[in-house]
């Protein structure tokens, strides 16, 4: 099953290296990390997707707060939250065709940022699902190039994920 | 007050506020400021033969003095030597900080000589490592480090710095206000709920067994340990980094488990209903087939690092925290415990394996490795410090000096790393100066790292080195023997004449065949001065036992073939 993480770290030249270190050198896969900066200025942010089970996940946890830039690990895979992908997606547009991907564009609420005599770049943002879908649409029409952002994550709620205090409940959470 | 100082200045001003009196280093191109400025300050330098060396010496020294150890490399080629000796320090928690120069910042990154990336390098072998390009920020980061080395579960830590920020220099004074790590919180403790969910398991259970690790000794809390263990009438298995964490001459001590445990131990284990885990982490070489492991028990898990809870066994309770300091929590609740039967039961599996012990067996004829580890426990007084190398010296070793305190008994445990021996000794007399250091290794080992014993005479130093000679790689040919059909592949190992390996560095060399010359040729060595070789010639064919095979279940063990009944066959045969 997918699990969103999200790491808060210090804001220091290393740091992604270390995390993304640490998620090879325990063999666990990582299906799209985001990082960048936060409402505090020291503190960066990564949105982290990876495959796995309850149990390694807390095995990661452990792992991630054992790093010394780590300040904040939170799991919101069950919490509700707001989750975002952004995609840039180049497709073919051909004066035929060029009305029918307008069209999905509008139904899907994308846009186009960019138009050429036979191309379209269109920027759509959503969750993954909303995304996927969206280029499995257009595929037909011909994607020529495309990129994503990777999911970011943030809770739904009147409160920041940075807490001020030590989040040791966390750590209790790991014992059975 | 502000002073104008150097990079390299600043290195040494707040080693010497970390207390630190001796380092183990190596000069080269990018570290030269740091040795240019080492003479003004009162730390000594033991100059190795080889980085490994200074890497071990610091390790060593670290686990001898609980104090944090020092070593210091080059960039390039010097700071890759320390590498195996890193990995050692993390994977026996070993508080050590490494300091390695690296080239100019502006040539970082360029292929420039001697140039290595050894933060990348180090990343998974330190506890955390620092890259400084800029001399205002050497003061922060060398409290860091000794802070993040000695504190939690101890490390090792490194700290590269570019020559330029040796070189440069800038208004310094000492820092003492507290250190700000936001994402380091080493101060962890259990909730009263995680105790009395503990003590209700302790309480109740009728065949417990404390194994006590590498943990006790780290956390200083032997005591506690002891305590626990009268107060419940619990029996303690030792890791092998856990030894003289409590006293093998203890009614409730029952020796090392595992891989090469004694026998009663390891069914203990398997019999036990609740296994009371006091810093340790269920290695593989502890286990054995984890499916089969202890499987009557449930687990108490006390760890000061959350990340070894349910790593590889899973605990029924956690308690995650300093252990001396939860123990003297926990005792606030229990009740004393009567386990008379179980102790009984244990004790009568423990006489039942006296048979296969060698050291039973009055035959004269044969020098087996148990005699001289037992010989120079009973000359020692059982007091040595012991460092050893790896493979069959290391368990032999474990198995047959027993201890009674700790530190005592200083090994390359999760690594396993051969060569550690020697200087790791070295660096143990320098951490614990009034103890009597040998550092018992194998004719293998012994020639990884022989080298430093340049280093040893180089400073005058008395220690004691006890080879245990068998002519062939130990370890590796007893799993040939065992698993491999005895094709001894690489493993016989013609080695020099150790007594002149002696001799030729200015010291005494000795050499023992006879097992009735054991003890007089160690009393001899002790009062030599200066650093002796005791060169050991042992059967040349024994094996390490008990052992579980790799991934085998910890109650499958081949055993000793019983020593009395194989004599006797040697003699008639003889006698036809």
């Amino acid at each position: 099953m997918k699990y969103t993480i999200v790491v808060l770290v210090e804001n220091k030249p290393g740091v992604l290296n270390r995390v993304a270190s640490l998620f090879r050198r325990r063999a666990f896969n990582i299906d799209s990390l985001t990082v960048g900066r936060t409402e505090v200025p020291d503190v960066s942010r990564m949105t982290i997707v990876v495959d796995s089970d309850e149990l390694n996940i807390e095995r990661l946890t452990a792992y991630l707060y054992k790093l010394v830039n780590v300040i904040q690990v939170n799991n919101l895979t069950t919490t509700p939250s707001v989750n975002r992908d952004l995609a840039l997606i180049k497709v073919q547009a051909s004066d035929e065709n060029r009305a029918h991907v307008m069209q999905i564009v509008d139904v899907f609420r994308a846009r186009i940022v960019d138009v050429t005599n036979n191309s379209l770049i269109v920027e759509i943002t959503g969750d993954e699902e909303k995304i996927e879908g969206f280029i499995e649409v257009l595929r037909p029409w011909g994607i020529i190039e495309m990129v994503r952002t990777g999911i970011v994550s943030m809770a739904r709620g009147g409160s920041s994920l940075l807490v001020e205090s030590f989040p040791v409940s966390n750590f209790s959470r790991v014992a059975v | 007050m502000k002073k104008k100082l150097t990079g390299a200045q600043i290195v040494w001003e707040s080693l010497v506020r970390e207390g630190v009196e001796v380092v183990f280093g190596y000069p080269g191109g990018a570290n030269l400021p740091l040795y240019d400025a080492l003479p003004n300050y009162p730390i000594h330098h033991v100059l190795v033969r080889h980085e490994q060396g200074a890497a071990h010496a610091a390790d060593g020294y670290a686990r001898a003095s609980r104090k944090v150890g020092v070593a210091i490399a080059t960039s390039g080629p010097g700071a890759t030597n320390l590498v195996t000796g890193i990995a050692t320090a993390m994977m026996d928690s070993s508080p050590t900080v490494f300091i390695t120069g690296q080239v100019m910042s502006k040539l970082i990154g360029y292929d420039a000589f001697q140039e290595i990336d050894v933060t990348g390098i180090t990343l998974p072998i330190t506890k955390h490592n620092y890259l400084v390009t800029d001399v205002r920020e050497i003061g922060a980061v060398v409290r860091e480090a000794f802070y993040i080395a000695r504190t939690g579960r101890p490390g090792p830590v490194l700290i590269d710095i570019s020559k330029d920020a040796q070189q440069n220099t800038t208004e310094w004074e000492y820092d003492d206000s507290p250190i700000q790590l936001p994402g380091y919180r080493p101060d962890l403790s259990p909730s009263r709920q995680d105790i009395q969910r503990a003590v209700e398991m302790i309480q109740s259970a009728s065949r417990p067994v404390i194994l006590a690790g590498n943990g006790v000794i780290a956390s200083g809390a032997m005591d506690e340990v002891l305590d626990f263990a009268e107060h419940t009438n619990t029996p303690v298995a030792m890791t092998l980094l856990g030894l003289g964490g409590f006293p093998a001459s203890h009614p409730l001590a029952l020796g090392m488990m595992g891989m090469h445990g004694e026998a009663w131990v390891n069914m203990a284990i398997q019999e036990a209903d609740l296994l009371i885990a006091f810093g340790m982490r269920f290695d593989d070489r502890v286990t054995g087939n984890l499916k089969t492991y202890a499987p009557k028990a449930r687990k108490i898990h006390f760890d000061i690092d959350p990340s070894e809870i349910n790593k590889n066994v899973p605990a029924d309770a956690a308690l995650i925290g300093d252990l001396g300091e939860t123990l003297r929590q926990v005792l606030d609740y229990i009740q004393p415990c009567d386990h008379r039967e179980w102790l009984e039961t244990i004790q009568q599996m423990k006489s039942e394996a006296s048979a296969y012990n060698i050291l039973n067996h009055a035959g004269q004829k044969h020098l087996y490795a148990a005699h001289v580890i037992d010989g120079l426990w009973r000359t020692t007084g059982g007091d040595a410090l012991i460092v050893t190398d790896v493979g069959q010296n290391q368990m032999w070793a474990a198995q047959y000096y027993k201890l009674d305190k700790s530190p005592r008994f200083i090994s390359s445990g999760g690594l396993g790393t051969m060569g550690f021996g020697l200087p790791a000794a070295i660096g143990a007399k320098f951490g614990s100066p009034n103890a009597e250091v040998w550092a018992i290794v194998g004719d293998g080992g012994f020639q990884m790292t022989q080298a430093e014993l340049a280093t040893a005479a180089q400073e005058g130093l008395k220690i004691n080195v006890a080879i245990i000679n068998n002519g062939y790689l130990g370890m590796v040919r007893q799993w040939q023997e065992f698993f491999y059909d005895r094709r001894y592949s690489a493993t016989p190992m013609r080695s020099p004449d150790f007594v002149k390996i002696a001799e030729a560095h200015g010291l005494t060399g000795l050499r023992v065949t006879r097992r009735a010359d054991i003890e007089a040729t160690i009393q001899k060595a002790r009062q030599i001065e200066g650093t002796v070789l005791v060169e050991f010639r042992v059967e040349k064919e024994d094996c390490v036992y008990p052992m579980v095979p790799s991934g085998a279940d910890l109650h499958n063990m081949i055993r000793r073939p019983v020593p009395s009944m194989v004599f006797e066959e040697e003699e008639q045969n003889e006698a036809e």
